[in-house]
């Protein structure tokens, strides 16, 4: 299909780009990788007016040391995100994660700040701010304010967004010396949409997990946090009982791929990975698999 | 009658060889002219609404909108094209009692499909015909749609088309020996109930088509990326009442067929008519989305199987009970009975048993066409086969592979008739499952097996023989009625620098066809491969021919650029003798040379004897033949078809915890007759595995209740991609056929044909300690884990 014709304009800067918004109307998108925005175009899924083309605002791009946390541009690629050392060091699940996603000529695109305002439930991204308990950074011409991942999405592709209000970064804050990070996911080939997924972040201590923080994605209509489940870790109460509170943590719902039953089996397994991974009971990196 | 193999020493012998493609680099380097990269002057272009329901009456169709948009030209309705476009009935008089509904270019009156074309719009661009679908105003009054094909035969199931008086397409019951008997007296009976998903074959390049008509001249001509361009010559002179010769079909590159473009389809035609009304070039190129509801479908079957053995582990009869949706309509002109044909035809293929009943029941349905995919019906009747013979093992508690060793066709037992009727005239079954026993260490593999499992790692080995059909004689198509060539032909052309142009009815589809050709024309003439070129696919220059089909590409084509590559051989030699002094029989042509045989000293370059003929024609003797030019045609005539056979098998690693399948390792031994080009071979070979695979763990056309295609897209429609796909070892058996010079069989099919058996077997050899099994493809997660008991059952 081809996509109809609409408006096009490039962004300086961020001032500039929500300038040139405003005056195009709130049904106009910001164009950062594209990598979904454009295939919905193609689709005629809906009727966009026009197009901001953020990609070339330099202040929006990289990684930044800001001593207790890192600071990530909203135009951070994936394939960045695999590379960087700072997130390799401070925020590793992003590392672990941006392998994940897709495949790498959209690796080489698509941004973090698309991800996040796109909130597909079965993104892995959304998932990590959620558990890293980061800081979205948004800014409207009025100013700039900030949305704790957990007060961010709200549904099915619906964020804390407002109209012609834009993601500029990503603040997460840094792991301390016995925080480890899990990604792991399970998907039909490598590269597509996970059944299931999870990002599991933890204090390692006393061969015994502490400060569990523990978000899924694919499994219903936004990330969750499976707070049941972390509360029953945090208690030492066991990988099972943490399993069994799953049940009511999440509420997935059918696709193509399975029913709710198998995605809270497979949400449970993936559980039982991870925990096994980070207490050292058996390797754990992305995996497409579930395992290393 | 088989080629002297000693000749392959010689400097230009190819065949046998692997030689590099000569299109390669052309496509490697997107050099390549797909229909789509063509422009024609005042070219148009039409993009198609397509039904949105499955099944409904279409009402008003209010065009206003749609033509006040930049750019648009026409809007076309169903009643429109039909003034131009005759509509068609896809049946064949050998296949009794098959019956099929008159079907339009574009949908008149009803829609019958979700996906079926119901109005065109003509525009100056392709977005710009898609600005106008988009306000193009359809009323539809909803029908009640016939989805499974469980029920289609109720009789509380609506008619498709009231006028056939049921929803039953075609029934064929095959009965040979006593197999009721058979099974009263047999040792043990296993049976199961096998289902392969409804899938399609997805090609690179979608379906595409650029018709030009001259109204000067009544002349259509039409670009096509197509199998089959005499067979789509016939048919658009046909229903767009013209002379034949009138009608020219040009294929250029292809990007990949699969059998998905060896049919007639309804856009096409309408995209043809378009261009004879308009009097303009128009161009159609399918998307993706709409390839996935228009492009046929294949494989939608459930079969029930039965399997009785002795108490020495020797089958004694087999039972299958096919049943296959098909769609509103039997796709033309190759009909869709031939799938569920082909699975009577092929089930029990490779052993030894006399007492058979197979039955398949063709069903209409309200879901996207079906038709002949890559390796029809093979991956189905070799599934159920070697799922039952694997169970029968289990039953009698022997190893499978002594299981197959015990009931194989012995290899000195041709020729033989199979239960099923069907003709061998050589197979090499114990060769070939010797070879894949060795290859793959099986012992050890086993012994690793019991090793894994005692660590909770779960693998399975899968085995699968397999019989391909392939060089069908007129017996598939032609006595049916159907103008589809079983011939096919070569003309080899000697120019006066002594280069040499070959011109096929076979075609190019991405595999390898003309480097096939080259091949064996450089052998058959005598020159070096470089100075060949092939040329195929275009109706008004070839040889009239029938395509690409069922693995005849070399095994028919082959032949006929064989003979008559040594037809011109033998012309030029006459020359040769004349200008030489010598008797021609004393002198060959090696390498573009004219050599003295004995010897092999050189006497003359081709490039000089080509001058002297072209320019200096004065200089030989009157009356002294000079035909640089040779044509030859070839059928097969002392089979029906020739049949392939070979075995492949799978190891599989089955995450028990999560149901996902790890491929680990592929094998395939397989018996093509004479292989021309090592090379091209495997990777056929390679490609149809992972097509096999495809069906096996990915592929599906998942529907809705309401007939919606759910999976119309390349995220929810999974291909097999690279990353999952197992090491592949590929060896060879030969057995050239006898009924010709190359001996060639095919080797397009089957890698699809095995893969999909080995695949399964290994998953449930994976799952014996759990008692666990699957037998409905694909095999995903979440049908393993049900079948583990770790989750409910779910349908699709």
């Amino acid at each position: 299909m081809k996509g109809a014709s609409l408006a096009y304009a490039r962004a300086n800067d961020v001032s500039h780009a929500l300038e040139l918004w405003r005056r195009a109307g709130p049904d106009a998108r910001l164009l950062a990788g594209g990598q979904s925005l454009l295939a919905g175009i193609n689709l005629r899924l809906n009727e966009i007016p026009g197009l901001i083309d953020i990609s070339r605002i330099g202040e929006l791009r990289g990684v930044a040391d800001l001593g207790d946390r890192l600071r990530i541009g909203a135009l951070t690629r994936h394939a960045d995100l695999q590379a960087d050392p700072l997130v390799a060091a401070h925020a590793p699940a992003f590392a672990q994660a941006a392998p994940l996603i897709a495949h790498a000529a959209i690796r080489t695109r698509g941004t973090i700040g698309g991800s996040l305002a796109y909130a597909d439930p079965a993104a892995e991204l959304p998932a990590c701010v959620l558990a890293l308990d980061a800081e979205i950074v948004l800014r409207a011409e009025a100013g700039e304010r900030r949305v704790a991942a957990e007060n961010f999405f709200l549904g099915l592709f619906e964020t804390a967004l407002r109209p012609f209000e834009m993601i500029v970064a990503v603040e997460v804050p840094k792991i301390g010396p016995n925080r480890r990070h899990a990604v792991l996911e399970l998907a039909r080939r490598s590269g597509d949409y996970a059944m299931a997924g999870l990002v599991l972040a933890a204090d390692v201590a006393g061969g015994r997990l502490h400060d569990v923080r523990l978000s899924y994605f694919s499994m219903g209509p936004a990330p969750v946090l499976a707070r049941g489940a972390m509360a029953a870790l945090d208690s030492d109460e066991g990988v099972e009982a943490a399993c069994a509170a799953l049940g009511t943590d999440l509420d997935p719902v059918a696709d193509l791929q399975g029913g709710p039953e198998m995605k809270r089996h497979l949400a449970g397994v993936l559980l039982h990975r991870a925990v096994a991974g980070l207490l050292g009971h058996s390797p754990v990196s992305g995996g497409n698999h579930g395992r290393g | 009658m088989s080629i002297n193999l000693s000749a392959l020493d010689r400097p230009n012998s190819y065949i046998g060889r692997t030689v590099p493609r000569p299109n390669a680099p052309r496509l490697a380097e997107g050099r390549g002219t797909y229909v789509d990269d063509i422009t024609l002057p005042r070219m148009v272009h039409v993009a198609f609404y397509r039904s949105p329901h499955a099944h409904a009456r279409i009402g008003r169709i209010d065009a206003e909108a749609a033509l006040a948009v930049p750019g648009v030209l026409r809007v076309f309705t169903g009643r429109d094209i039909a003034a131009v476009c005759s509509p068609w009935v896809a049946v064949l008089a050998h296949l009794k009692g098959l019956k099929s509904a008159p079907q339009h270019a574009i949908a008149v009156d009803r829609a019958t499909w979700a996906g079926e074309p119901v109005a065109a719009v003509v525009a100056e661009s392709r977005a710009a015909a898609e600005d106008g679908l988009a306000v193009l105003e359809v009323e539809f009054e909803p029908l009640p749609v016939v989805a499974e094909m469980e029920t289609a035969l109720d009789p509380e199931t609506p008619l498709i088309h009231p006028e056939l008086g049921d929803n039953l397409a075609f029934r064929r019951v095959h009965e040979a020996g006593d197999p009721d008997g058979a099974m009263a007296s047999a040792a043990a009976v296993v049976e199961a109930t096998f289902h392969t998903g409804r899938h399609t074959g997805v090609c690179l390049e979608p379906r595409s088509i650029l018709a030009a008509y001259n109204r000067a001249e009544n002349q259509l001509t039409v670009h096509h990326s197509t199998q089959a361009p005499h067979m789509i010559q016939t048919v658009l002179a046909k229903h767009l009442d013209m002379p034949e010769g009138n009608v020219r079909v040009i294929c250029g590159d292809v990007g990949g067929s699969y059998g998905i473009k060896v049919h007639v389809y309804p856009d096409e035609m309408a995209t043809a008519a378009i261009a004879k009304i308009m009097g303009r070039p128009v161009k159609f190129v399918a998307d993706r989305i709409e390839s996935f509801s228009s492009d046929i479908h294949a494989r939608d079957h459930r079969i029930k199987g039965r399997l009785g053995v002795d108490a020495e582990g020797r089958i004694v009869a087999l039972e299958i009970d096919d049943l296959t949706g098909i769609g509103p309509y039997s796709v033309y002109p190759r009909t869709s009975a031939i799938e569920g044909n082909q699975v009577v035809n092929l089930c029990g293929g490779p052993y030894d048993f006399a007492n058979y009943r197979a039955r398949t029941t063709v069903v209409l349905q309200n879901k996207t066409p079906t038709c002949q995919y890559r390796a029809v019906g093979h991956p189905i009747a070799c599934a159920v086969t070697e799922g039952l013979v694997d169970l029968a093992a289990e039953a009698i508690g022997m190893d499978p592979v002594e299981f197959r060793r015990r009931n194989l066709v012995r290899d000195d037992a041709y020729p033989y008739t199979s239960a099923a009727n069907m003709r061998f005239e050589g197979l090499s079954h114990h060769q070939s499952l010797a070879k894949l026993v060795e290859m793959m260490d099986y012992d050890a593999l086993r012994a690793e097996q019991a090793r894994l499992r005692e660590a909770g790692i779960y693998r399975g080995i899968g085995i699968a023989s397999f019989i391909e059909l392939t060089n069908p004689s007129p017996f598939m198509y032609g006595i049916g009625g159907a103008r589809i060539s079983a011939q096919d032909g070569c003309t080899v052309r000697l120019d006066p620098d002594g280069s040499v142009v070959a011109l096929s009815g076979v075609t190019e589809q991405g595999q390898g066809t003309e480097a096939m050709l080259a091949q064996v024309v450089a052998e058959g003439v005598g020159v070096p491969v470089e100075r060949v070129r092939i040329i195929t696919g275009d109706t008004q220059v070839t040889p009239y021919g029938g395509g690409t089909w069922a693995s005849r590409g070399a095994g028919i084509g082959g032949e006929a650029a064989l003979q008559a590559g040594l037809a011109l051989r033998a012309n030029i030699l006459e020359v040769a003798g004349a200008m030489l002094q010598a008797a021609p029989e004393t002198l060959d042509v090696i390498d573009g040379e004219v050599v003295e045989k004995a010897t092999g000293r050189a006497r003359m370059p081709l490039g000089e004897l080509g001058r002297i003929v072209y320019f200096r024609g004065d200089t030989l003797p009157k009356g002294l033949p000079r035909e640089m030019v040779a044509t030859r045609h070839y059928i097969t005539s002392d089979y029906p078809f020739a049949f392939t056979n070979g075995i492949q098998a799978s190891l599989v690693e089955v995450d028990v915890e999560t149901g996902m399948v790890r491929l680990l390792k592929h094998w395939c031994v397989e018996d093509c007759g004479r292989v021309i080009n090592p090379l091209l071979v495997d990777e056929q070979i390679r490609g149809g595995i992972v097509q096999g695979l495809g069906g096996a763990l990915y592929e599906h056309c998942v529907y809705s209740e309401d007939g919606q295609l759910l999976t119309a897209n390349m995220a929810d429609y999974l291909v097999p991609m690279a990353a999952e796909m197992p090491d592949m070892v590929v060896a060879h058996v030969e057995t050239p056929t006898k009924e010709s010079l190359l001996g060639a069989k095919g080797a397009g099919e089957a890698g699809t044909a095995g893969a999909p058996a080995a695949v399964m077997n290994a998953i449930n050899d994976a799952l014996r300690p759990f008692r666990a099994r699957v037998t409905a493809m694909p095999f995903t997660p979440e049908r393993i884990l049900a079948a583990l008991g770790r989750i409910p059952e779910r349908r699709f």
